[in-house]
């Protein structure tokens, strides 16, 4: 894992030191909060339905045991206990007060984490692969091409009045679990024939009212060019992306107006300008970087046949783990999931118990995963079985992940003031309704949001569904046939909403058609769609 | 007016006032570039000019954070004059971009920007002006030994 | 229609409700501010204590005020998934 040196230090304490100043000078009316507004956005903190929140970064989804404590403690001490996880690998905390975060920041900060840019019109945190350095097709490790970013893009003289957020996710496998293609920047990580590591940028996916997916503009980007680059592609879009209507201000609309051609002709243009300017640091500075990163020392001699005579724990094992590279080990996703809790909210204690497996059992590391579940990331088989017990005693051993009841739910019209509809009620109905046949249904992704937004995902659900406000109120529209991996395709909306029982129902109706028309037992819900269309589905539904 | 312009620059500066970038005649001195424009089409008169204000209109708009720096990018080394809706929490990224002087729309404490300026011991990147990016001084310090 | 002013407190986020002479943590002590709620917001605005000040539309029931939105019955409750930190204005139920 990254550690901080001195310079990290003291750049994270002078931010805590200057938001102490901002709020002092708020409180005392000094500043209007007109002016204060986009500071405190910009240290992660809207105002919410209830009160202020707060969404602390973790970078490209990694935690230590003791990082993940100390979220523990933030929200005994400063919350209500909780924290919920988002689909952007952060973590959100729904009951703070303005007056405590000074305090809230410095304790982020003794143990190397921060929640700068977690919002406002800049570049967020890089979100990354959660599989990193534990995946068998990985061609290197993403973290540090995501470290790199995260320090050039830390308050960025010129890049930090943007006409909108700016995503970049970074991954370096095959198999895309950090959905780069619905990313303002997706970066893959390619091997040419010589071994020799590149970057293959792509550029203008994104989500939100006007879904789009991202067009690769370079398919090989030497290494060393890497921070140039960016900077040419965020200066084309800083210049130029529409500034006149929220809506339209993301850079995918800027590059679906000029064509990606174009836009990549641009950014050339500009990079050749910027490149000779030396942005760029040496490849030592990758280097060292890279040497926080090394994978852990495992036992390859581990044993990999284990006792699972329990079906309940086989289950759990052949559900939620997955192969990992070193023999005689494995991946464990924590589903943050079980059927009629509140997707993705995990309480103190859960944390505490996770960072106590973690550090005995996991090489003392954790990812958050963008379906808002947690990762033990190196895992001796044979320990297994003891995680799972401790697992299953704090409710964390649901074994759904990436089936019907594994559902991302934004915080919807519970918590977010931009919501037109509650999303968390209709997660919790339909995972507790759909749970007993999940196992027969195999892999199906329900994403939920309250608003256009998007926050839920809901346009890369194989099954979407949207909050929207009919006359007051709520309503639900149903969308099929989306997908945020390496396939990735956005989903259509079908017909007319519903409401909160009805779109419960439409659900049971499309999966009942699903299973009369599915091929097999390996045909998931999304191959079925494929092949057969939207009409019979429609037809299960509205007929 | 005066009082509310905060300058960094200590020459005497041109005091004239700017023309619009359409309206600027070859060898005039001072010159303002409304967000939209392009910077580049400066670049042939950065001899003969003294100032370029550019202008922030309104709170969301960060053109001229890029137009300050293709300035300097290109050379030039006279005043650049931030103009508008900037707060004093700003400058930070507002001299790093570029610019050595702001004419904000409500004054700055001069207290808070002396402090505002100072708050940062180090930068990630390199920018417009000579602040040296971290990963220099790892490198620096990596090749003098100390790791 | 009776309308309600409420907003956020600044130091602590808190939803807040004017009671007439005061500001209370409780919908059951707003008063209805009918046509004095733009001076009053006029008023309090430039204080800068308060944020998000909004006049909401609300009935007058035999249980107390009941807004008229899912969203400000949310506002004035807590979050309907989380009825443990329910707050007495009205019960989680009828959100
Ligand atoms: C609770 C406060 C939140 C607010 C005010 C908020 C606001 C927004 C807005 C306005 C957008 C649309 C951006 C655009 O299209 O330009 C958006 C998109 C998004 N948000 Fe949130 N959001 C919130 C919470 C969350 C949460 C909890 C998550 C994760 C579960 C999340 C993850 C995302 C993602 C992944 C997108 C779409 C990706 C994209 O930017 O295209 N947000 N959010
Ligand atoms: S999708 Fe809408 S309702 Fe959900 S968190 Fe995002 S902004 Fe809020």
């Amino acid at each position: 894992m990254y550690r901080y040196d001195e310079f990290d230090q003291a750049i994270v304490d002078a931010r805590v030191a200057e938001f102490r100043d901002q709020v002092a000078r708020r409180l005392r009316n000094e500043i209007s909060e007109e002016a204060f507004k986009p500071l405190r956005l910009m240290n992660g903190i809207y105002l919410q339905l209830h009160a202020y929140m707060l969404r602390v970064a973790i970078p490209y989804g990694t935690l230590d045991s003791r990082q993940l404590r100390m979220l523990a403690h933030i929200a005994r001490r400063y919350d209500r206990g909780y924290g919920h996880f988002t689909t952007r690998q952060n973590i959100q905390y729904n009951w703070m007060k303005l007056e405590e975060m000074p305090d809230l920041l410095a304790d982020l900060a003794s143990v190397e984490m921060h929640a700068f840019q977690t919002s406002g019109n800049c570049i967020r945190n890089i979100s990354s692969d959660q599989f990193a350095a534990a995946a068998a097709d990985e061609i290197a490790d993403p973290r540090p091409y995501a470290e790199l970013l995260r320090q050039w893009s830390t308050l960025h003289p010129e890049f930090s009045f943007l006409p909108r957020k700016f995503k970049i996710a970074v991954t370096g496998s095959a198999t895309d679990r950090a959905a780069i293609q619905l990313h303002d920047i997706g970066i893959k990580l390619v091997q040419n024939g010589d071994g020799e590591i590149g970057l293959k940028v792509l550029v203008g996916g994104g989500m939100g009212r006007t879904p789009l997916l991202a067009h690769v503009i370079r398919d090989w980007l030497p290494v060393a060019d890497y921070l140039s680059y960016m900077e040419a592609i965020l200066r084309v879009y800083n210049r130029h992306g529409r500034r006149d209507n929220i809506y339209k201000a993301r850079i995918k609309i800027l590059v679906n107006d000029l064509g990606p051609a174009e836009f990549a002709r641009q950014v050339e243009d500009e990079w050749a300008r910027v490149k000779p300017l030396g942005l760029d640091p040496p490849p030592s500075e990758l280097a060292r970087i890279a040497a926080h990163f090394q994978p852990p020392v495992l036992d390859a001699s581990a044993p990999v046949a284990i006792d699972l005579s329990d079906p309940e724990f086989a289950q759990w094992v052949a559900v939620n783990t997955h192969p990992h590279k070193v023999p005689g080990h494995a991946i464990v996703t924590i589903s943050l999931k079980a059927p009629g809790e509140i997707p993705g909210d995990a309480s103190a204690d859960q944390m505490d118990l996770i960072a106590d497996l973690a550090q005995a059992h996991a090489q003392d590391e954790i990812r958050v995963t963008h379906a808002q579940n947690l990762v033990l990331p190196h895992v001796r088989r044979d320990a297994l079985f003891t995680i799972w017990q401790a697992l299953k005693g704090a409710g964390l051993a649901t074994a759904n992940l990436d089936r019907a009841s594994d559902i991302i739910s934004c915080p919807g019209l519970d918590y977010c003031t931009l919501a037109n509809a509650r999303s968390i009620p209709i997660a919790q109905k339909l995972a507790v309704k759909l749970a007993p046949q999940e196992a027969d249904l195999g892999e199906l992704k329900i994403k939920i949001s309250g608003c256009i937004n998007g926050c839920g995902h809901h346009h890369a659900g194989h099954i979407g569904i949207l909050g929207v406000d009919r006359k007051g109120e709520e309503n639900y529209q149903l969308l099929l046939g989306g997908s945020g991996a390496e396939d990735a395709s956005l989903a259509k909306i079908l017909g007319p909403g519903f409401d909160e029982n009805g779109i419960v129902n439409a659900v049971e109706k499309v999966i009942g058609r699903y299973q009369a028309l599915r091929t097999g037992p390996d045909e998931r819900f999304l191959d079925t769609y494929r092949r057969v269309g939207a009409e019979p589905f429609k037809e299960a539904v509205y007929g | 007016m005066a009082e509310t312009l905060f300058r960094l620059r200590s020459d005497a500066g041109h005091d004239g006032p700017a023309v619009a970038l359409a309206d600027y005649q070859p060898g005039g001195a001072a010159v303002r570039l409304e967000p939209a424009d392009d910077a580049r089409a400066l670049i042939p008169h950065l001899p003969a000019l003294a100032r370029i204000d550019i202008a922030f209109p309104k709170f969301r708009e960060g053109r001229g954070y890029s137009a300050a720096r293709i300035l300097r990018e290109a050379g030039f080394a006279g005043e650049i004059r931030a103009v508008g809706v900037l707060y004093v929490d700003q400058l930070a990224f507002l001299v790093r971009a570029g610019f050595d002087a702001v004419l904000p729309e409500t004054p700055f404490d001069a207290a808070v920007a002396k402090a505002t300026l100072a708050r940062f011991p180090h930068v990630y990147m390199k920018a417009a002006d000579a602040a040296r990016p971290v990963w220099l001084l790892r490198e620096e310090a990596a090749l003098a030994g100390r790791t | 229609m009776p309308r309600l002013l409420t907003g956020n407190r600044v130091e602590t986020g808190d939803v807040i409700w004017w009671t007439g002479t005061g500001w209370s943590l409780h919908l059951k002590d707003a008063v209805a501010v009918d046509a004095d709620g733009e001076a009053l917001i006029a008023r309090f605005a430039p204080q800068e204590r308060i944020n998000d000040l909004a006049l909401i539309d609300a009935d007058a029931t035999d249980a107390g005020w009941r807004p008229r939105t899912t969203r400000e019955r949310v506002r004035a409750v807590g979050p309907s998934v989380r009825p443990d930190f329910a707050l007495p204005s009205i019960p989680v139920e009828s959100i």
